[in-house]
């Protein structure tokens, strides 16, 4: 199954993987290629968005998600603001509504949201002639780790086609691996993915992948392993009991990368917690592309910027 | 879709061969040349062009690639309905600093898509100087750009479209300008 | 007051096997002659040509907000949605504020639905003061008011040993325990049905064993104290399984389904992309719930349709999926919905669709009305049932317009309300 890619993307969002075509995503990742160069130049710069502004609102702390973006915004010569809004819009007073309108006041043309809950992206694209690029919404989506790790897996093997990808960590509250089934899955990669039981949604299997509840099941004979961040201060002891059974029943150990393929690869959308879901020897290792996956994060940001800014119908240039 | 042709295969060839020889004599140097082809029919003439050039004088100039999507003019309003045009590569083999760089492209029209070549170019490095080749000069300018070497000189109105077409991309050789139909 | 003449109906009247053309008459407020022919110079004529006439429909769930809420709803606008909706009684869930766990707040109620002279209400009154969860309210000076049941709704009574002293208590009134059946732990604090849907939108879910486990634990405790128990806004297949089964051993068990839980599935939240008048509790379920549900409609396990009109601003509304209040409105939207659905695509009999609206809820709360047997209340609702029009919530007679059913085409409408032989609504005419 060899993907064409799409001319354009549809519509002036980006709200998640799923509205997404193959074709659409294949646009995206040739291009994300494409951008990478920018970085190797003398002139690390292009003005394919001078004159644009770019707004990122987030309501969830993220300083990587948000640097990564702004090194992209600015790479392509946009206008990159910051609005770090307090946490919760019902504490502040200011509803997620009323902020946005009010930014939207001073003509943005791209916000990029990040927030706790999910379906905000949604509400915004509704009501805003902005272009919302979601930065992750609650436990829904992240769809551009998603791209990230999609172009990193394809920089190393070519092709993301019958590649065997194995997803391990808390599935239950994990955006990245619901933006990564369905990326993965719609590319005709086979997805895997584990967790401990009580940590696994139901009917996530209908999204495209086959659920474990023994990590090793998972990984067995896999050509990538990505691992996801376990945050136990969040969801509080009752789903799981401690960061020390967690590492011993969950953590990518070098023992447990052997059972994948020899070449596997390692990944993890950071930041990691070393020692809980990774050891350190695996994410320091030659099979670890954890700090490609940032750069290529930069040129997947740039990508969807530059695919969702306006042209012409046709190029009028000659 | 109504067209006429203007410039068959060996049209081509002829007014190739003609922009080489009057490249190589106006050099000087030819170990300066570097052409470097607008994606995307400015790649394959590009090539032609050097293949020619290394033929009459035994030395093989490089040959690059430029794509200026991202250089454009016209990224226009950001709402929906629209189209970015898609991203190729941009290879460029040597460093340009202190080359005679010779820009090739299929068709000059308006001028912009050289000024966005400039631009782009400009951005890597820092050539000695910059030459402008193309098979068809259509007429139209915007921009103050004109051609040092021109296969043909073409007259068009702006309703016409100038095809090229070439074996390399598109399984045919030849110039033709086409018209719709009743419109 | 003058009578009134309903001519050229369709009269169709479970509680007396009825579904004939027939005139109706009625005198001082009260039904009094029912005959193919009926001629009367001095009553004003209401033309039933081609209308459905039944006994006045029922509501026994809706939330008219006031005292306390009234930027939602107030009883005058929850009572003219009512009769806008065909209906010409509703009972009125006590979560208002103050709470209705008393005499005063329950008079309070009636004098408003007196003043507003549409739809009756009879008030349900809280189980626990302030809806609290640890101590019984006053059922009793309640009742001598005009409350009618009892509940904690918008909250499950949690306590079992609550539940079990309030339902042996309501015996000495005989009136019902309406449960909304949630187990708060179970519940997980979700904002729509776990299943695929809510996993694939990252939304955390109300597991159906919620609802189960509590209406499992109602089903045994009716059983054990002799009580009633009425399981609010039924939604899953297994609570339905154990309110059958406890019927099926003389359990005083009944149960409510309401119409967004019959025409929707949990799928509707993805589609609206996180639309907020999806959002409701119990929440949309999936397709296995909803199909089960439907056949406890059509084969009697389920005694009554009921609306859950839970009426909020739009503002509140407007909030992020997981902030956003629960609740849809439903009064307005009631019949067509259901009677394009039971009776148009399922071919449940009218005479049964009738009777879930109106003879079964007024039987189970013991009301009058549900008939229009000589001598009862004059209340009739009639209904065009060729009518098709769209979904309009801007022209809602309720002060709320959080609706999931906007701009949907349906068949079969109420036509014009008649409360105490008195016509309070009448559809326009174009």
């Amino acid at each position: 199954m060899s993907v064409q890619a799409a001319a354009r993307l549809r519509g002036k969002d980006l709200v998640g993987i799923d509205p997404l075509s193959a074709g659409e995503i294949q646009l995206l990742l040739d291009t994300a290629e494409q951008m990478r160069d920018i970085a190797a130049r003398p002139i690390k710069k292009v003005p394919a968005l001078r004159g644009k502004t770019v707004v990122n609102l987030f309501f969830e702390a993220s300083t990587r998600t948000r640097f990564s973006f702004e090194v992209a915004e600015k790479r392509l010569s946009a206008d990159s603001l910051n609005f770090a809004a307090a946490a919760s819009s019902v504490s502040k007073g200011e509803t997620l509504i009323d902020t946005a309108l009010n930014l939207e006041a001073m003509q943005p043309d791209f916000i990029v949201l990040r927030h706790q809950y999910a379906g905000a992206p949604h509400q915004l694209a509704r009501i805003l002639k902005s272009s919302v690029i979601n930065a992750g919404d609650g436990a829904h989506e992240h769809p551009t780790q998603a791209l990230l790790d999609a172009l990193t897996i394809r920089l190393k093997r070519g092709s993301l086609e019958g590649l065997v990808v194995a997803i391990v960590g808390d599935l239950q509250h994990s955006r990245v691996v619901r933006s990564n089934i369905l990326l993965l899955s719609r590319m005709g990669a086979k997805v895997r993915v584990a967790g401990p039981p009580s940590l696994i949604p139901p009917g996530m299997g209908e999204m495209g992948c086959e659920v474990y509840g023994r990590m090793e099941d998972a990984i067995a004979g896999a050509d990538v392993v990505m691992m996801l961040r376990i945050q136990l201060e969040r969801q509080g002891r009752m789903n799981f009991p401690t960061v020390r059974e967690y590492y011993d029943f969950f953590a990518l150990t070098p023992e447990r990368l052997k059972l994948a393929r020899k070449d596997c690869l390692v990944m993890h959308p950071g930041p990691m917690n070393r020692g809980v879901e990774i050891d350190s020897r695996v994410a320091d290792g030659p099979q670890s592309v954890i700090l490609e996956q940032v750069t290529n994060g930069v040129a997947v940001r740039m990508a969807v910027l530059y695919l969702l800014a306006g042209g012409h119908g046709e190029p009028t240039a000659d | 879709m109504h067209r006429v042709q203007v410039l068959d295969a060996r049209g081509i060839s002829r007014a190739l061969e003609r922009m080489a020889a009057e490249l190589v004599e106006q050099v000087g140097d030819e170990k300066l040349l570097y052409f470097v082809g607008v994606q995307t029919r400015g790649v394959p003439l590009a090539r032609r062009l050097a293949n020619l050039v290394a033929d009459a004088t035994g030395h093989e100039p490089p040959v690059g690639a430029l794509d200026i999507s991202l250089y454009r003019d016209d990224v226009g309003p950001w709402r929906a309905a629209h189209q970015q045009p898609i991203l190729r590569d941009t290879e460029l083999p040597v460093a340009i600093d202190k080359k005679v760089i010779c820009l090739v492209d299929d068709v000059l029209y308006t001028g912009r898509t050289v000024r966005a070549a400039l631009d782009t170019l400009m951005d890597y490095g820092r050539p000695q100087a910059i030459r402008l080749a193309v098979l068809i000069d259509r007429g139209h300018r915007e921009l103050p750009v004109a051609a040092d070497y021109v296969g043909r000189v073409v007259p068009t109105s702006r309703a016409e479209d100038v095809q090229v077409h070439l074996k390399e991309s598109d399984g045919e050789e030849g110039v033709w300008i086409a018209k719709e139909v009743g419109k | 007051m003058s009578r009134l003449l309903i001519k050229h109906a369709r009269v169709v009247d479970p509680s007396q096997r009825l579904d004939e053309g027939l005139d109706i008459l009625v005198a001082d407020g009260k039904i009094a002659r029912l005959a193919e022919r009926i001629d009367d110079r001095e009553a004003t004529v209401l033309d039933g040509t081609g209308l459905v006439a039944a006994p006045g429909f029922v509501d026994l769930h809706v939330h008219l907000r006031e005292p306390g809420f009234e930027y939602k709803e107030t009883v005058a606008t929850g009572t003219a949605a009512a009769v806008a909706g065909g209906f010409t009684a509703v009972c009125c869930m006590p979560n208002t504020e103050p709470v209705n766990d008393s005499a005063a707040v329950t008079e309070f109620i009636r004098a408003r639905a007196a003043e507003a002279g549409l739809a009756r209400v009879y008030p349900i009154g809280a189980v626990s003061k302030n809806l609290e969860g640890t101590e019984l309210a006053e059922m009793g000076e309640m009742v001598r008011a005009g409350a009618v049941a009892f509940s904690d709704d918008g909250k499950p009574v949690q306590n079992a040993y609550l539940m079990r002293r309030a339902l042996e208590y309501a015996q000495l009134f005989d009136v019902p325990v309406v449960d909304h059946c949630e187990d708060r732990d179970l519940a997980a604090k979700g904002v729509m049905h776990e299943g695929a849907v809510s996993t694939r939108l990252g939304l955390r879910g109300m597991p159906a064993a919620a609802e189960e486990v509590m209406a499992a634990r109602d089903c045994v405790l009716a059983e054990l104290t002799g009580g009633r128990v009425h399981v609010a806004h039924v939604s899953t297949r297994g609570a339905l399984e154990r309110v059958h089964e406890a019927k099926g051993r003389g359990v005083a068990v009944s149960c409510e389904v309401t119409p967004h839980h019959l025409a929707l599935t949990d799928q509707a939240v993805a589609d609206s992309e996180y639309d907020t008048d999806t959002k409701m509790n119990p929440p949309l379920r999936s397709a296995e719930h909803v199909d089960a549900l439907l056949h406890g409609v059509l084969d009697g396990t389920v005694d009554c349709l009921a609306t859950d009109h839970a009426p909020h601003h739009a503002d509140e509304k407007a909030l992020e999926f997981d902030l956003a209040p629960f609740g849809v409105v439903g009064l307005e939207t009631a019949v067509p919905v259901t009677y394009d659905l039971l009776v148009r695509r399922h071919k449940l009999p009218l005479r049964l669709y009738v009777a879930l609206w109106s003879t079964n809820p007024a039987r189970l709360f013991r009301l009058p009305g549900g008939t229009l047997k000589v001598g009862s209340p004059a209340d009739v609702t009639l209904l065009d049932l060729e009518a098709r029009t769209t979904v309009n919530p801007d022209r809602f007679r309720s002060a709320s317009r959080n609706t999931p059913f906007a701009g949907q085409r349906l068949k079969g409408w109420p036509a014009a309300t008649v409360v105490g032989g008195k016509v309070v609504w009448r559809r326009d005419r174009k």
